[in-house]
């Protein structure tokens, strides 16, 4: 399963070398860009002009020079993603202890479960701000709505994944059904739970994205569309960039609270 | 080990007494006693008027051919699963509500809880009591000076070898307080060394604290060596088709125990019914 892999990578405490690897590949791409679009290889193969196509250093002019304007949208964005992806671990939790306890609750929210995910997140998000308005709670909506399937499927899976003979032993220890969900399963399921939340990481700022462009006056995504508009291609990439790091910074995050939390792996 | 168990009991005693804590302390009856049992799973007969007597505060050794029932007839006993006929009575109480309020059940592989300490591990059935941390601790660490775990209170299950992680899982069961053990196949994850010496470990561990307990193995020289009488049991589906004494006393060497010719006798009586029982 492609969670199991991404959790083996990141319980992975790799020698530097490993490291060195992704980021001399990052090093060559950038590098090979900044000479393509430089040289204006690229916009005479696309024939375009050649402020179409910035360089990397170019958006790195735009990073510095636009830095207060990139904050103060960045701030935006980034709260509504951690506020968005918060709610969707809140409700995640509850849909799975829920659906782990009760049968009928699985049978009735499973299908529903699934269901919303299949919810073309484009499609509803300007409606969602016509019943909500221009202010943060559509956003977060979005957001929760796309971050917590996997952290829902995740935890149910992990919560199921106990071994049947610890839960014999249990029972004959005498363990209550809260006791054996607080003492055996729920552990059992938390690094299933950062699993989960790690994949809903990488989407949350593509939803916030979505969001933003449906209706709002600031944030990242707002910004982006804009600088589309305006034909600020560097800016536009610097945004772009700004985006990727929450989600790289939200996904580290998550990967050295795991290895706190769950120090027997 | 009979002779041995009468001091020991007295021994247990006085070290619940002295110590007040009631948890290893085996109270009430304890005999366990199984009639004509029958348990199926769909229409694949598992067990089939089965008989079975187990004194309290003994051991009986429980051998058959893999696949033959053992562990469900284990689960029947501690009344994890109800049978589909015949009757289990503990202590003259017959439901498996009851049977499982006086049976401790270890499991084949040692199933410790791997983020929690070993001496969490083992003080679990405490904590499910309702006994705080600290004290549960307490209690827990009287057994871990005892039988040979006292310096790995603190760690965890993944840092203990196997021989090490048995006894955790032996004295959580231990904790539990509960007068019958059932044990399933307590050490066939181990290699024969280590086998040997926890079996050893097991003998003397039940001497202090006697427990009424059922011992399912596969293998013919531990069910002798460490239990008080053996019971083989034929293919599915099972019932007893042997029983025997074990071989008395015994020799506080193991090694010596199982070369006696009292023994030899005893393990190839035993084996030669687990080949008919087999066919």
């Amino acid at each position: 399963m492609s969670t199991g892999r991404i959790n083996r990578a990141v319980a992975d405490k790799s020698a530097p070398a490993r490291r060195l690897l992704p980021a001399a590949v990052l090093a060559a791409l950038i590098g090979a860009w900044q000479i393509a679009a430089s040289t204006g290889a690229i916009a005479d193969a696309l024939g375009l002009e050649p402020f179409l196509v910035p360089s990397p250093a170019e958006i790195a002019t735009a990073l510095w020079e636009d830095r207060d304007l990139l904050a103060d949208n960045t701030w935006v964005t980034l709260k509504e993603i951690v506020l968005g992806f918060l709610c969707a671990v809140a409700a995640g939790l509850g849909f799975a202890v829920a659906i782990h306890l009760s049968t009928t609750l699985r049978r009735a929210l499973y299908p529903l479960l699934v269901a919303s995910q299949t919810i073309p997140i484009i499609a509803i998000a300007p409606i969602l701000v016509v019943w909500f308005g221009f202010g943060i709670g559509p956003k977060l909506a979005v957001i929760a709505l796309v971050s917590f399937f996997p952290i829902t499927v995740n935890t149910v899976d992990g919560l199921r994944s106990v071994d049947p003979e610890a839960l014999k032993m249990m029972r004959t220890l005498d363990a209550s059904r809260r006791q054996l969900l607080l003492r055996v399963e729920g552990p059992a399921a938390l690094p299933y739970l950062f699993s989960g939340m790690r994949i809903a990481a990488v989407f949350a700022p593509i939803a916030a994205l979505f969001a933003e462009w449906t209706g709002s006056s600031s944030g990242l995504g707002h910004m982006i569309l804009q600088d589309n508009a305006q034909l600020e291609v560097a800016r536009l990439f610097a945004a772009v960039v700004l985006l990727i790091a929450i989600a790289l910074g939200l996904f580290g995050l998550l990967g050295l609270v795991e290895r706190r939390v769950v120090r027997w792996r | 080990m009979r002779q041995d168990t009468k001091v020991a009991r007295t021994e247990a005693t006085d070290f619940a007494a002295a110590d007040g804590s009631p948890a290893t302390a085996a109270t009430g009856e304890s005999t366990v006693s199984a009639r004509d049992l029958r348990h199926s799973y769909g229409d694949l007969p598992t067990i089939e008027g089965l008989d079975l007597k187990v004194q309290a505060r003994q051991m009986v050794g429980l051998v058959g051919p893999s696949g033959c029932g053992k562990s469900t007839l284990l689960e029947l006993i501690c009344g994890l699963q109800e049978p589909a006929g015949g009757t289990i009575e503990i202590g003259g109480a017959g439901g498996a509500a009851e049977r499982l309020r006086q049976t401790a059940f270890m499991p084949q592989r040692d199933v410790l809880l791997p983020w929690l300490s070993a001496i969490d591990n083992a003080a679990l059935a405490l904590r499910n009591h309702g006994i705080g941390r600290r004290r549960a601790r307490a209690e827990a660490a009287v057994l871990f000076e005892r039988f040979g775990l006292a310096g790995f209170e603190q760690a965890l299950p993944a840092q203990l070898s196997g021989g090490m992680r048995q006894r955790v899982a032996f004295l959580r069961t231990l904790l539990s307080g509960k007068p019958v053990l059932a044990l399933d196949e307590p050490f066939a994850s181990l290699d024969a060394i280590t086998r040997a010496e926890m079996q050893a470990w097991l003998a003397e561990a039940l001497a202090e604290d006697p427990h009424t307990v059922i011992l399912v193995t596969h293998d013919v020289e531990e069910a002798l060596y460490l239990a008080d009488r053996v019971a083989v049991l034929s293919a599915r589906p099972a019932r007893v088709i042997d029983e025997m004494e074990a071989p008395a006393p015994r020799a506080p060497d193991r090694d010596r125990t199982v070369t006696e010719p009292e023994f030899v006798a005893a393990r190839e009586r035993a084996l030669s019914a687990l080949r008919e029982g087999a066919e």
